[in-house]
């Protein structure tokens, strides 16, 4: 069953798929309610719109002559960063209790979060060359340049000491790095068995309990067939050697984290485009085999056959989701919240950055989710955590990623300000960083 | 030791205007190449008039970054402050005008129904002007079209989110051929 978060559920009329989809949910504020069995007759999605258009062409689904469709557009972030007198902080809404600081401006594009063993934060980034590092030393702010000359680097991962940079095509890592981040070596290559396409081309890496190397590859477009080589999270040696697929049917992932209690693999997946405003959500996923098939082009969001792609096939053939999180919310990253600062409510939960969407006419999402577990590893409930990023349907800020910080405080990423925030709770302090 | 620190910026302070460009100066050297009235007549050198700043400013930054490699643009030293004044600047100038020469009914035909079909006059404007980040295209240089489109589908350009790539998966060399022509010779 697939916990679905809507408070219009009870006016809905009851197992209809149709009015499901058809109703404006406001996500994500309630318990989850339950959604139709994957076996349930197919919903009905809207017919193509083309329908010579062949199965995969990126045209499918796009209206021809609707003013509202033709002013959707992917959104472009400013590529200078916001000054930081600029920054949107103070829009910014928590749960009370909690504060919100800059902990870092000036980041052009800043995407993906590490944390060091010194408490050295790095910084990756989607359209920049270089991966940052910021140290904060004796209260004061520095930025160091770990990494340049590079391509998408998107993806970041640190594991004993080591930091791994994953570009739009390869993989490469630094060891010992934050002993020489003044003055850094080259980037040692370890791996470059990853597709060239620039649609869908930033990865997001990490490092399981399994000392494996984790690379979420998305798919080359909208709504594809995947390949061998896309559609995918895989894993790697740390040396490199030895891919293996770990979730197929995956369209476009940029988070993954493991839950620190059963030590699975929790991803997001970001829903195709250009289907419907409101259809289909964006997913939370749980491998809990590896190899396993999460759908996509089959399949979205657990229930929802797609049009081109879905006939000859059952959702109940693929793995649901554990979590709907919004039409085109974009869900990127996510963290278990595994520190000691925040209460106890929150332990192990996770935070999960939703960028917000393009391909909608009322923006949705631009917050972080907070997604409350079972002990068994499902879904309880879920409720946004940070919001304030949507002014009058138009981004003030974005953000992309969230990293625990030693003390339990969160840092959060915003592409759009090139600003990563930091999130206490207790009295306003600014801690021992 | 601090004296002589002192003396040397006072040295460099005074001498930083020598060496300083105006703003036209340094226009100057975009426009001899790019055409001073908007419209380039360089082979492969976009004309830059009627373009919008918002694209423009991407394009400089991703040149000053190397994410799109054009040599004679990546040896350009743009600070940020010069990249927001050059993408003000070049978006006043005004639009090229269509190319001159004979309009084959055909190929005009078949470019304007690529891009009916392809929605191209969704995100680019129904007349192409462009908006926000997304480039005017219109009377566009034949030529950069064509690499431009080319490149896009295998990958060669660099853009900021790939969105062009995919447009261009299933769009075969001729139907480029006949984009180009077309969107050339807007009116």
């Amino acid at each position: 069953m697939i916990p679905r978060v809507t408070v219009q559920r009870n006016a809905l009329f009851a197992g209809t798929i149709v009015g499901l989809l058809l109703a404006a949910p406001v996500f994500a504020q309630q318990p989850p309610a339950s959604a139709p069995p994957a076996s349930a007759p197919p919903a009905t999605a809207p017919p193509a719109a083309t329908p010579a258009l062949p199965p995969g062409s990126p045209l499918i689904g796009r209206p021809e002559g609707n003013a509202a469709a033709a002013k959707l557009a992917p959104i472009a972030p400013p590529p200078i960063p916001t000054a930081p007198d600029k920054l949107p902080t103070a829009k910014l809404k928590l749960p009370p209790g909690f504060n919100i600081e800059v902990y870092a401006s000036g980041v052009a594009n800043a995407r993906s979060l590490r944390i060091g063993d010194k408490g050295t934060v790095f910084v990756g980034t989607r359209f920049g060359n270089k991966v940052t590092a910021v140290v904060n030393k004796d209260g004061k702010t520095e930025f160091k340049t770990v990494a340049s000359g590079l391509y998408r680097p998107n993806g970041l991962a640190y594991h004993n000491g080591t930091l791994y940079i994953a570009e739009l095509s390869q993989i490469s890592k630094i060891d010992n790095v934050e002993a020489n981040l003044d003055n850094p070596p080259r980037p040692t290559v370890i791996y470059t068995d990853l597709p060239k396409d620039e649609a869908h081309g930033w990865r997001f890496i990490g490092i399981g309990p399994d000392n494996k190397l984790y690379i979420s590859v998305g798919q080359p477009g909208n709504n594809v067939l995947h390949d061998k080589d896309h559609g995918q999270i895989r894993r790697i040696n740390l040396d490199g050697t030895g891919r293996e697929t770990v979730a197929l049917g995956v369209r476009m992932s940029v988070g993954f984290d493991w839950n620190p209690v059963n030590k699975q693999l929790y991803f997001s997946d970001n829903g195709r485009d250009w289907m419907s405003e409101d259809a289909p959500e964006d997913k939370l996923n749980r491998v809990t085999k590896t190899g396993e098939d999460f759908g996509v082009p089959y399949c979205y969001q657990g229930n929802l056959p797609d049009p081109e792609f879905g006939w000859g096939h059952s959702c109940g053939e693929f793995v649901p989701p554990i979590l709907l999180t919004g039409p085109h919310s974009a869900g990127l990253g996510l963290r278990f919240y595994t520190g000691n600062m925040f209460p106890k409510k929150y332990k192990d939960a996770i935070f999960l950055a939703r960028h917000g969407s393009w391909n909608r006419t009322k923006k949705f999402g631009g917050d972080i989710l907070v997604v409350y577990l079972n002990k068994d590893g499902t879904v309880k409930s879920s409720e946004p955590f940070l919001t304030g990023f949507i002014e009058n349907n138009n981004y003030i800020g974005r953000p992309v990623d969230v990293e625990i910080m030693r003390d339990g405080s969160m840092l959060v990423s915003d592409d759009w300000n090139g600003a990563i925030y930091r999130i206490t709770y207790g009295k306003a302090h600014t801690a021992n960083r | 030791m601090q004296r002589l620190i002192a003396a040397m910026a006072l040295i460099c302070a005074a001498c930083q205007p020598l060496f300083a460009e105006t703003l036209a100066e340094r226009m100057a050297s975009c426009l001899a190449c790019h055409g001073e009235k908007g419209q380039s007549e360089n082979s492969e050198v976009p004309s830059l008039g009627g373009q919008t700043a918002p694209y423009l400013l991407i394009q400089l930054y991703l040149f000053r970054e190397k994410q799109r490699v054009v040599e004679v643009m990546n040896d350009v030293n743009f600070t940020d402050d010069d990249l927001r004044t050059f993408s003000d600047s070049i978006s006043k100038l005004p639009p090229p005008q269509p190319s001159p020469d004979a309009q084959y009914t055909a190929r005009m035909q078949s470019g304007r129904a690529l891009v009916t079909k392809n929605r191209c006059n969704n995100c680019h404007n129904l007349d192409l002007s462009g908006r926000n980040n997304i480039p005017h295209i219109a009377d566009q240089r034949e030529d950069y079209l064509v690499k431009t489109l080319r490149d896009y589908k295998s990958n060669a350009r660099h853009g900021y989110d790939g969105i062009m790539a995919e447009v261009l998966a299933p769009i075969t060399d001729a139907q480029i051929l006949d984009l180009a022509y077309y969107i050339a010779r807007f009116r």
